[in-house]
């Protein structure tokens, strides 16, 4: 049990994918402009890395470890993204066609999302079992929306603010993404993992 | 209760300025030259004119009947003739012309006979609704809500309390506090009437703490009535309704509704003495209590004014230097808005006229960027983000402004007062909301207009589809016509015709088989 | 060899059994139409005039939902146009000059002492907002008349003007205050944008 709630903390705040390591910056930095989108955008990673990583794990351990193709993981691990990416797309899109219009070309770049794939591969490195995997995923995505989120707020903030002619658009939102991650630096050592 | 325990932080606390206009007690205004009476003093529809030019009018006639529900009549103050019903500049902050009847008085002042509500305690009180509506009272704190519509919005909830608003918290204007002063009978006798509209638990006066006179005279008239009164500490902008009711009474009025919805009806000290003539005296609404007021006046004070009495006469009586004129102010420093010229009426809603002379009121300094130092989170009253609102509203995003609850907003101003970088808060809000409305307006506008087009649409298909129908109806008569004719002796139709005509299509068939036969013989 | 083809055979398995079960899906989270047209439609102002190219508002929110710019709409102005950016996620442009400008909203009055009566204007109103019949006088109904202006072109006298909305107490609203001078001088030229 606690070896879980290590994983979650390290995942969500000291490793944070976003700020700390610095995968998936892509939809971050173009989904983070309203709100709703970006809880629309969370909702779907979530989904899309908890499902991805458990896949990813099952596809390594009844697959590619007996049959020997360790080497094929990356090509694998991809499929897999792109399958449950796609399969994400269609529920999206049948459950919230507006979500589904505004997201636009951001939900199906989930499956280039280093972010995603590097949880699977990270789980391959860290030797985690089923339950390990399924936790690091989520808790991945987790670290992924508490950023999101909190970004897009600020964004919110600063399209209304007196923010000067040459920093407007995606400089302010870079140097207060890098402000971000400064702040993230001082979960550094909190815990030993 | 402790009252102070119960005092918000909110509020600021700007320089009186009222002890110029107390002075002296209550004067009557001379009568005026002429009238101008605007259709629409009060919130809600115009009222419609029921009279003529060239009429002659009683004081306390109708010349303007309420059109609509939520609307108020308009009578004449004085006798006199009506000299024309035109569109006329009025006290509106847009500077726009309104229809207005102009009255020229006949200094004669004769009135119709007032017709009182003798013992009104006995009566229903949908009868003294109706009555109080009939004599065109509306809100005179400054808001002019049809007070008979407020009152009868009440029906079957329970009030807790009636509060009557004497707090008058803003610099300058003292008319409640001479009316409370001189009048208390008539107040505390008001307020009695609308204590038998609402029935409520408590009645209760509020006044501030800076009109020592008007509290004793409220008190000493209150005495062996259900009336009490309640002193409470002066601040800014506290004489605002929902304000006045969360001091009083600790409740909040929710969002989006009404007074009423928590136990609580309020109404100004002049709504209630006006009530009070109309009722116990008889007399509809045509006149109320005016400051007039700044250092541009050499003799200001409080005035009993006829509704309609132009501006400039009112400033002569004060013997107002011109050439010492800065602005001419409708309402308060904080609240009012600066007219253009002196030529406009007194209306229901004018509590007060400021002539500042220059220096008095200085201008703002020029607008600087916001410091976000959160000043103005702090001085308003209705727990809202000025500061929001403002980014908001600058950027055009409407939706979030209105989520921010900018409709809450009362507009007192006392954000823009506390703001060190001197933005014109109030206007930035005002613009806002004017562009929200006018947004929605334009939205049902379309929303009918696709409506009406896809009818229309509809329509079309619809006839075209029935002109199909008659040409095919048409096309298989004129068939069944054709293959009924290929017999020639067959007896034409003549099912339903006359007899005469019968004969005659016999005498003709008869004649062409005679013929045919001619025919066949001779070749 | 058999390592090649064991792993070639392995993904082609993999292949397969994720196509099945994402044919599976597309089948099961099958979505007819699109009701973004809809929403496009809402924010349209209605009028019908035709000055998009199109003949009426909904073809025109079609096309936009199949790809047209959203700047071709005068009568809506720029806050259909930022309204339309917001919903579709697309840049704010600006009106597209070539579709007409911008001009404040008019009305339509009919010059009763000309009219002859002849329904050429009540057949051309797309909001059927003119009273009338053959040879009878004809009349606009102010409040439905959107100010497309397509029954002037029709009229054979020429008895139609269209005149702007007076302002008046009821429609004023409270224009911006002057905005803030800024924090430095290419700031002061323009509004604030995001």
């Amino acid at each position: 049990m606690t070896e879980f709630a290590l994983i979650l903390v390290s995942t969500v705040l000291v490793n944070n994918f976003l700020l700390v390591q610095f995968l998936g910056l892509c939809p971050f930095m173009g989904v983070s402009n309203k709100l709703e989108t970006a809880f629309g955008m969370s909702l779907a990673t979530t989904f899309v890395l908890t499902l991805s990583s458990i896949c990813s794990y099952l596809t390594y351990r009844y697959l590619l470890l007996p049959l020997d193709l360790v080497y094929l993981r990356t090509i694998a691990f991809i499929l897999v993204i792109a399958v449950v990416v796609q399969f994400t797309e269609m529920v999206v899109r049948k459950t919230s066609p507006l979500l589904h219009r505004v997201l636009g070309i951001f939900l199906p770049l989930i499956t280039t999302n280093c972010a995603v794939l590097g949880v699977a591969l990270l789980n391959l490195q860290k030797q985690h079992g089923f339950m390990q995997s399924a936790v690091y995923g989520f808790g991945a995505a987790a670290g992924f929306s508490l950023v999101l989120i909190l970004f897009s707020a600020m964004r919110e903030r600063l399209a209304a603010a007196d923010v000067p002619e040459p920093f407007r658009g995606s400089a302010i939102a870079m140097i207060t993404a890098g402000l971000m991650s400064l702040a993230f630096m001082g979960f550094a050592g909190l815990i030993r993992f | 209760m402790n009252l102070l325990a119960r005092m918000p932080r909110w509020g600021v606390h700007p320089a009186e300025n009222k002890a110029q206009s107390t002075a002296r007690p209550i004067r009557q205004a001379p009568m005026p030259a002429q009238l101008i009476l605007p259709m629409q003093q009060h919130i809600g529809a115009p009222a419609e004119a029921v009279v003529a030019t060239g009429d002659r009018v009683l004081g306390g006639q109708v010349i303007a009947e309420a059109s609509g529900f939520v609307s108020a009549r308009v009578h004449a103050p004085t006798s006199g003739t009506v000299t024309s019903i035109v569109e006329h500049a009025v006290p509106h902050p847009s500077g726009l012309s309104e229809p207005c009847i102009l009255i020229t008085p006949d200094g004669l002042d004769e009135k119709l006979a007032p017709q009182p509500l003798p013992a009104y305690q006995q009566l229903e009180p949908a009868i003294v609704l109706e009555h109080i509506r009939n004599s065109g009272i509306t809100g005179l704190g400054g808001a002019g809500f049809p007070t008979a519509v407020k009152l009868g919005s009440v029906r079957d909830a329970k009030i807790e309390y009636l509060l009557l608003n004497g707090v008058e918290c803003e610099p300058y204007i003292t008319a409640d506090d001479r009316l409370m002063t001189e009048r208390a009978s008539q107040v505390v006798g008001g307020a009695l009437v609308l204590a038998h509209l609402v029935r409520p638990q408590h009645t209760v006066l509020v006044v501030e703490d800076n009109k020592p006179d008007a509290i004793a005279a409220l008190r000493l008239a209150c005495q062996g009535t259900a009336a009490e009164v309640r002193v409470i500490p002066t601040r800014y902008p506290s004489g605002g309704e929902k304000q006045t009711i969360q001091i009083v009474t600790g409740r909040e009025v929710p969002h989006g509704g009404i007074p009423a919805d928590i136990g609580v009806v309020c109404t100004n000290v002049g709504t209630a003495a006006a009530v009070h003539r109309a009722v116990v005296d008889g007399e509809p609404l045509v006149s109320r209590i005016v400051t007039l007021t700044g250092n541009a006046l050499a003799e200001p004070g409080n005035f009993e004014v006829l509704l309609g009495t132009p501006i400039r006469e009112l400033l002569a009586t004060c013997a107002m230097d011109a050439t010492n004129l800065d602005r001419l102010i409708m309402g308060g420093p904080m609240m009012g808005f600066a007219l253009p010229s002196p030529e406009l009426p007194v209306i229901k809603t004018t509590n007060c006229i400021l002539a500042s002379a220059p220096g008095e009121l200085p201008a703002a300094g020029p607008e600087q960027p916001c410091i976000r130092c959160g000043l103005c989170a702090e001085a308003c009253p209705a727990a809202l983000l000025p500061q929001q609102l403002l980014w908001y509203a600058r950027a055009n995003e409407f939706e979030r402004a209105e989520k921010h609850h900018l409709f809450d907003c009362i507009e007192c101003g006392a954000c823009a007062y506390v703001c060190p970088s001197n933005i014109p808060l109030v206007q930035y809000y005002r613009y806002a909301k004017g562009e929200i409305r006018h947004a929605e307006q334009e939205r049902i506008k379309a929303e009918r207009s696709r409506e009406r087009f896809e009818f229309r649409t509809e329509r079309l298909a619809r006839e075209e589809a029935e002109k199909e129908a008659r040409r095919l109806e048409r096309r298989e008569a004129a068939k069944r016509k054709a293959a009924g004719k290929a017999d020639p002796d067959a007896a034409p139709a003549t099912a339903g015709t006359s007899p005469e005509v019968q004969a005659a299509v016999e005498r003709v068939r008869q004649r062409k088989a005679a013929q045919a036969d001619d025919g066949s013989q001779e070749s | 060899m058999s390592m090649i083809l064991t792993a070639v055979l392995a993904l082609m398995g993999l292949a397969v059994v994720f196509g099945a079960i994402l044919g599976y899906a597309a089948e099961r989270f099958r979505v007819e139409g699109d009701p973004i047209v809809e929403q496009i439609d809402a924010l349209l102002p209605q009028t019908q005039c035709g000055q998009c190219g199109h003949p009426g508002c909904r073809p025109y929110a079609e096309a936009i939902a199949d790809g047209e710019p959203h700047n071709h709409c005068p009568p809506g102005g720029e806050a259909t146009i930022v309204a339309l950016a917001e919903l579709l996620g697309r840049e704010v442009l600006e009106l597209d000059e070539e579709h007409g400008e911008v001009k404040p909203r008019t009305v339509a009055i009919i010059r009763e002492d000309e009219c002859i009566g002849c329904t050429k204007c009540i057949q051309a109103c797309p909001v059927d907002a003119i009273l009338g019949a053959a040879k009878m006088m004809h009349t606009v109904i102010e409040s439905e008349c959107t100010g497309c202006d397509l029954c002037v072109e029709p009229c054979p006298v020429d008895c139609i003007d269209m005149v702007e909305i007076p302002q008046t107490t009821q429609n004023w609203h409270f224009p911006l205050p002057g905005s803030a001078p800024g924090l430095i001088a290419t700031d002061r030229q323009g509004a604030i944008t995001s």
